[in-house]
């Protein structure tokens, strides 16, 4: 018998030893971050960035498999209880030394989890972890002129970028109200001190918002250079207008952190047929907020549309897109994003 | 049944008034739920959890006589909490507000030969929308008894005495077949219906699973104290059996509680709803420790008020709701674990002899309402 058939018998004995628990029901209490277990992380710090900014230093359990600058991660964190989750780009570079990873977290208004982290998370908490996600990635060949176009938290992922990886060339437009707001201002000064990186800030409160035809002035080759670009809808909205006007809209690659909300109408009666629970929707409130108001488990992600953590199978009837206001209708194996989509009509949700 | 309807004095305005007080008791539990109740349901499983391994641990060397006394009582307990103050209130939905799938009535399994689901539907939704009501609440009795005036009297029941005891000692056995309304499908024409079929399959792979660990799997793993140790996982289900038994039945059976009639619970408002729960339900005083091994069904009265409430909140709930029930001069019954179960019993013996029908009945709510 080979050692992995072994191992297999060793475990369905011992979850005979167990049941109805499972062997890691037991494991996980003495070691919860061990190699197969359900994928958590322990906060080890808490490093203030900006007034409303923290980075969080976790050190992610023995299943983590890494993560490419860029990407987000989804993790699930107890706010009074109850277990919430959010995705986070990753800010630490990818090769750090000590396995531990890092996410930086601005504090926004009326965020739940957001001011939990900044303002209440402590050093040893267990948190959930999912493994690392996104596209918003480098490419593998090295572009020879980079330019990272950031508002606001949007520095977060191209700041993961920057630790990750040294380019030639490499220009960064960053927008934040005042200077103190500017999350790792004194980290970007030292890259430019060392001529590593030539930023220009943009303080809304004094200059006012970005337009984005200043980029010409600001950066006159920004045609010719590859670009990241995160922040608020405007700002993106703005970049893929101006891009695509010029031709050149293969070289912009954006990350979104709040979808546009469409108008929407209808609702409807939901069910929710695995729990049994059937409640009203209106047209314009998330399912993933009607499933939880009504008891019922509903996975959860980023909250916005970009994750894909809270697919489930729609069963019945019909969904608006929040963001597009596109109809999904029930059909055999279709998925539904319950946090961007609302009833357009009775539906059967399978939850 | 009681001769006279204790509720007679309060007039429909008064019983909706009584609706709306309980509802904002229970308002301002759900508004102040947080960190500490999950920290507390989090630390009574690790306990438990820690409990039961270290108890088996022991058990091990039951072969000593004081191991084996030790794990046992451990077991016990581990069982106790596992069943009680852990299983019975997960299952009901009282932590779903966590989010934490691990410890939700959607994928929780207990130590138990009733699969969840199934004692969910028996338990959550039938015995809890009609509790007390005769013939719609199977809870009464179990089918097996007759425990209020009103049933009627057949010669079967002058065994009951004995069928509660064996009860009791099998109490896990007997809540399986309850959850499979055994009695009724067992008859010709219902035992070949598939979705009956499927139930009592699942019934079956749970009592293997069960009686595999504890019979089979942990006594090999004690080697020469395989004997005792299967004496001492036997003893513990016994224990976790009777203990849960006497619980339960001082929550529905001792003197001074109420049922009702099918016909009384016809059109039934939230409020009526509410009085029904408070009459129907009864308590047991005592310690902490006491609240807290019957998995606080002690306080069987504000848990059938509010079932989805967190356990831990039930002691502080109690406070308001023993006040409403001086203000609206109701009968709060409660006592000492020894009294109430000898309460329960005593209407076992009693009532497995004929009696008389008592004279007056409960008003019929319909037409209380029309008078209205």
């Amino acid at each position: 018998m080979t050692s992995t058939a072994l191992r297999s018998r060793a475990w369905k004995l011992l979850e005979m030893v167990t049941t109805p628990l499972l062997p890691s029901d037991y494991l996980d209490l003495v070691s919860p971050l061990r190699a197969g277990a359900d994928l958590r992380g322990r906060i080890e710090a808490v490093h203030p960035e900006t007034g409303d900014a923290a980075t969080i230093v976790i050190r992610p359990g023995r299943g983590w498999r890494g993560h490419t600058a860029g990407q987000y991660v989804r993790i699930g964190v107890d706010v009074d209880g109850v277990r919430l989750w959010r995705a986070y780009s990753l800010t630490s570079p990818t090769n750090r030394q000590d396995g531990r990873v890092t996410i930086t977290v601005k504090a926004i208004p009326d965020g739940k989890v957001s001011n939990h982290l900044v303002r209440r998370a402590k050093p040893g908490t267990l948190i959930q972890l999912d493994q690392p996600n996104g596209d918003f990635v480098l490419p593998q060949a090295k572009p020879a002129k980079v330019l990272y176009l950031t508002a606001g938290s949007g520095i977060t992922p191209v700041m993961g970028m920057l630790r990750d990886i040294e380019f030639d060339d490499v220009v960064m437009v960053h927008c934040a109200p005042q200077p103190q707001d500017v999350i790792f201002r004194n980290e970007l000064h030292d890259l430019v001190a060392d001529k590593k990186l030539r930023l220009t800030e943009v303080h809304t409160d004094t200059d006012g918002m970005l337009d984005i035809a200043r980029l010409n002035e600001l950066v006159p080759d920004w045609a010719e250079r590859e670009t990241w670009a995160c922040g608020p809808a405007g700002l993106l909205d703005a970049a893929e207008e101006h891009w695509t006007e010029h031709g050149v809209q293969e070289r912009l690659h954006t990350e979104r952190f709040r979808p546009s909300i469409a108008v929407a109408g209808d609702g409807g009666e939901v069910t929710f047929s695995a729990t049994g629970k059937t409640v009203d929707a209106d047209g314009a409130t998330p399912l993933l907020d009607i499933g939880e108001e009504a008891g019922v488990l509903m996975p959860s992600g980023c909250r916005m549309g970009i994750c894909f953590g809270c697919v489930t199978p729609l069963k019945a009837g019909a969904v608006r897109d929040l963001r597009t206001g596109e109809i999904t209708e029930a059909e055999p194996g279709v998925l539904i994003q319950t946090c961007v989509s609302a009833a357009a009509g009775p539906c059967d949700i399978e939850r | 049944m009681t001769a006279i309807d204790p509720t007679a004095h309060l007039t429909a305005e008064q019983i909706e008034e009584l609706g709306r007080e309980l509802d904002a008791i229970r308002d301002e539990v759900i508004a102040s739920r947080g960190e500490k109740d999950a920290a507390y349901i989090r630390k009574v499983i690790s306990a438990q959890r820690k409990l039961e391994l270290v108890s088996r641990g022991v058990l091990l060397f039951s072969i000593f006589p004081p191991a084996w006394l030790l794990g046992t009582a451990g077991l016990s307990v581990a069982k106790i909490m596992d069943n009680m103050e852990i299983g019975h209130n997960v299952l009901h939905g009282q932590w779903d507000w966590m989010r934490d799938p691990k410890i939700h009535s959607t994928t929780w399994e207990w130590d138990h030969v009733s699969p969840s689901e199934q004692w969910k539907h028996s338990h959550n939704e039938l015995h809890h929308t009609y509790t007390n009501v005769i013939g719609k609440d199977n809870d009464l009795g179990y089918g097996i008894m007759r425990v209020d005036e009103d049933q009627k009297w057949q010669p079967l029941h002058l065994g009951q005495p004995l069928w509660n005891f064996i009860n009791a000692c099998f109490f896990e056995y007997g809540i399986a077949a309850y959850d499979l309304e055994l009695g009724k499908n067992l008859h010709k024409r219902r035992r070949k219906n598939p979705e009956f079929r499927a139930r009592a399959k699942a019934v079956g792979r749970k009592i293997r699973k069960q009686v595999l660990k504890d019979y089979v799997i942990h006594p090999l793993l004690s080697g020469p104290s395989f004997l005792t140790t299967l004496a001492a996982t036997f003893t513990a289900n016994l224990v976790r059996n009777i203990w849960s038994h006497s619980v339960i039945m001082c929550g529905h059976f001792p003197e001074g509680v109420q049922v009702f009639e099918r016909r009384s619970i016809k059109g039934e408002t939230r409020g009526q709803w509410y009085l029904r729960q408070m009459m129907g339900s009864a308590n047991i005083s005592g310690s902490r420790a006491l609240h807290f091994m019957t998995g606080n069904l002690s306080h069987q009265i504000e848990h059938h008020l509010f079932p989805d409430l967190p356990s831990n909140r039930y002691a502080e709930v109690a406070v308001k709701v023993r006040a409403l029930f001086e203000k609206y001069e109701l009968e709060y019954v409660t006592g000492p674990l020894p009294k109430q179960v000898f309460s329960a019993w005593r209407k076992v013996f009693r009532l497995s002899l004929p009696n008389k029908k008592p004279k007056v009945k409960t008003p019929d709510r319909e037409q209380e309402l029309v008078a209205a």
